[in-house]
């Protein structure tokens, strides 16, 4: 342990132990409250207490055969597909030319690029309400896809032009110089090698638009509920079972994405780490 | 003086070259901003434009100029000392009459009951009495007769003080300000004047969840950063893990621990802590719990960005030249993790103030924050001049420390304080 060198003192000691039993404690706190509703959506009873009356999986039955449910699982999928390969296109192609692109004009427009991930939730819901409204883009598919576009987008141009800094464009010139018309050098030269980017983009793309629920709650009309819609009024309602069942299958879907993005993460490093 | 002896001795071969090139980079550059531009068109439509329009709601003043044209018009020379003369009454008669008939009183009614409580009555009372044209000349003995507020200066100052085409009303008004009779701009009466309580309310909350976010996140961030990344990376995953889920789970899980029969309160008294349950939630504890748990990573990330990128050698250095460990940690240590703690306070604390969704479950009607009423003024009353206006405002508050973290974070990673 690279600490134990410096622990020289009774009181360095102490300090140390105090760092760990408050950082532990801060751990209990941050995964207590997804650890304690898992069993309940196992439970066999109606309540939401311990100890558990017995485990059956009820609740996802009940999950699975809610007409409410299932389409807004659907809807979350479509939305969510749709929003991500809308902004991995977008995104990628705004990466690309910003990583080109000098100009004193250039921290505005990456300052305008990014602005969606600032910008408080609520008022782009309520500008996309007046705005979608009047061209009848509220309640419907394509008015949250592309409001979700434009959330998700952000985060594909950070992490491709994350990948881009440390891409050599004379790879690309090199391709051209060969002879490789634009598209054929960017599918098989560039795009291999922002691919780990482009892919981590996409996941927190998706996640973004799977976890969004203010546009959704201002836009949606009855057909469009998105998952996390249909948990915001069935928290507000009554807190049945059903909703933890719902709150497990969005935690696992969570859990998928993070461990890809882990190992990407990883890969991306060990490549790294080969070509040094 | 030599480069521009060897510039000029080089001219006849070195001009076309050199224009060449830069014709060539020319090019590269507008390819570059040719690939940049569908995103920033795109954004211009789903994200620009209807921001932009939300801004134009909070000034747009149109609902009586559209309805009440001849009043408008007649008003726009009215000194607004005494009550306005014949010619107006009259105008006034014909824009209600017309406005019964195509539907439309109501649309100006509302807008005029903002500035004047009650008068939706004046006007509805006024088109449903009015049942012909007055005679030339008899307009404004029959209106003070149907209505008495027609005598009075304040019905006609509305008006006119609602004429457009733009207007300061509703950014006064969420800022507890309003004009009076005589146009000056004066407090709100007291019923009206909850704006900069709920303002103060935001800031307080969304300042003390970034202090609690600091106090529990510097311990984590710190072991995180100094044991070994074998370690550090297994530990990463609790921070990551709740990072990753969805808001709605989260929230959802703080009602199902800390309601009155809640995981938590039956512990309590399962353990004899306590008697009857705690009240925990749909109160101020519960926003702040719930908030903190949802932003705490957003400052361990940034936080263990600036303490890994101290090197051990500065406190082995400082050790070394005798200072003790809480002298080192002070004077070396934690100025280096001033970046690091400036971005993530900075983040939490920008991000809390927009905050809607999980005050609006876990908190009670006191604990609402600026975001609950614009979403209430937008869905509920439909006062969308309001609901713009305070969104300008809370848009401003976050445009000003977005700036300011940009400046912050300059330098270093775009992504240090977001979701990586």
């Amino acid at each position: 342990m690279s600490g134990d060198a410096s622990l020289r003192t009774t009181s360095q000691r102490i300090a140390w132990g105090a760092t760990i039993i408050i950082a532990t404690l801060v751990f209990i706190f941050l995964m207590a409250p997804i650890l304690a509703i898992m069993p309940l959506s196992f439970s066999s009873g109606a309540y939401l207490t311990y100890p558990l009356p017995g485990l059956s999986l009820r609740w996802y039955d009940e999950f699975i055969h809610s007409a409410r449910w299932m389409t807004s699982l659907k809807n979350s999928m479509i939305i969510g597909v749709a929003a991500t390969v809308l902004s991995v296109v977008l995104g990628t192609l705004a990466a690309l030319g910003l990583a080109q692109w000098k100009s004193r004009f250039k921290p505005l427009v990456l300052a305008i690029v990014l602005s969606p991930v600032v910008v408080p939730g609520v008022i782009t819901a309520v500008g996309l309400y007046f705005f979608f409204a009047p061209i009848g883009l509220t309640g419907s598919y394509l008015g949250l896809i592309l409001a979700h576009t434009a959330l998700a987008t952000p985060f594909v141009v950070i992490t491709v032009g994350a990948t881009l800094q440390s891409f050599d464009m004379n790879l690309a010139r090199a391709a051209a110089s060969l002879g490789a018309p634009p598209l054929y050098a960017f599918r098989r030269v560039i795009l291999p090698l922002i691919l780990p980017g482009l892919a981590s983009g996409a996941l927190f793309a998706f996640a973004t638009s799977f976890d969004e629920v203010v546009i959704v709650l201002f836009m949606a009309g009855p057909e469009q509920r998105t998952l996390p819609r249909e948990m915001f009024s069935g928290i507000r309602e009554n807190i049945s079972p059903t909703i933890t069942a719902a709150a497990v299958i969005l935690t696992t879907v969570s859990v998928i994405l993070l461990a890809t993005m882990e190992g990407l993460r990883r890969r991306n490093e060990r490549l790294k780490g080969s070509s040094a | 003086m030599t480069e521009a002896f060897l510039t000029s001795a080089d001219a006849p071969t070195d001009v076309p070259l050199k224009r060449r090139l830069k014709r060539a980079e020319r090019a590269r550059q507008v390819k570059a901003l040719a690939l940049v531009l569908p995103l920033l068109a795109f954004l211009l439509f789903t994200f620009l434009g209807p921001i932009a329009g939300m801004l134009w709601h909070a000034v747009d003043d149109w609902e009586v100029r559209k309805v009440l044209p001849h009043t408008v018009a007649t008003l726009a020379d009215w000194d607004g000392r005494d009550l306005p003369d014949e010619k107006a009454y009259a105008a006034l008669a014909d824009d209600i009459l017309a406005a019964r008939a195509a539907g439309t009183l109501a649309i100006a009614a509302k807008r005029l009951n903002y500035a004047v409580n009650g008068f939706r009555t004046i006007l509805t009372s006024t088109a449903r009495n009015l049942k012909a044209p007055p005679e030339p000349g008899t307009a404004k003995e029959t209106l003070g007769k149907i209505n008495p507020a027609w005598r009075e200066r304040t019905t006609w100052a509305a008006i006119k003080g609602a004429s457009g085409p733009v207007t300061g009303f509703y950014l006064l008004a969420a800022l507890d300000l309003t004009r009076n009779v005589d146009g000056a701009i004066v407090a709100a009466p007291p019923d009206q004047a909850i704006y900069r309580d709920v303002f103060v309310r935001t800031f307080i909350i969304s300042f003390s969840v970034t202090v609690l976010c600091l106090i529990l996140g510097f311990p984590v961030a710190y072991l995180l950063a100094t044991l070994p990344a074998g370690r550090s990376n297994l530990l990463m995953i609790f921070v990551l893990l709740p990072f990753w889920t969805s808001l709605l789970v989260r929230t959802c899980a703080w009602i199902v621990l800390l309601q009155s029969n809640g995981v938590v309160n039956d512990s309590l008294r399962f353990l004899g802590i306590i008697d009857a349950p705690m009240r925990l939630i749909y109160n101020r504890f519960g926003v702040y719990v719930a908030m903190t748990h949802v932003l705490l990573p957003f400052m361990i990330l940034p936080l263990y960005s600036s303490m890994k990128a101290i090197s051990p050698a500065y406190m082995r250095a400082a050790a070394s030249l005798g200072a003790p460990p809480l002298t080192a940690f002070l004077r070396i240590y934690l100025p280096q993790t001033l970046p690091g703690i400036a971005a993530g306070s900075l983040l939490v604390f920008i991000l809390a103030l927009g905050y809607y969704i999980t005050p609006a479950l876990v908190g009670g009607g006191a604990d609402q924050m600026m975001s609950y009423f614009i979403a209430l003024y937008t869905t509920e009353t439909a006062n969308w001049g309001l609901a713009s206006a305070l969104g300008a405002l809370l848009l401003v508050a976050t445009l000003l420390l977005g700036v300011l973290y940009g400046r912050l974070v300059q330098g270093q990673q775009v992504t240090g304080g977001m979701k990586n």
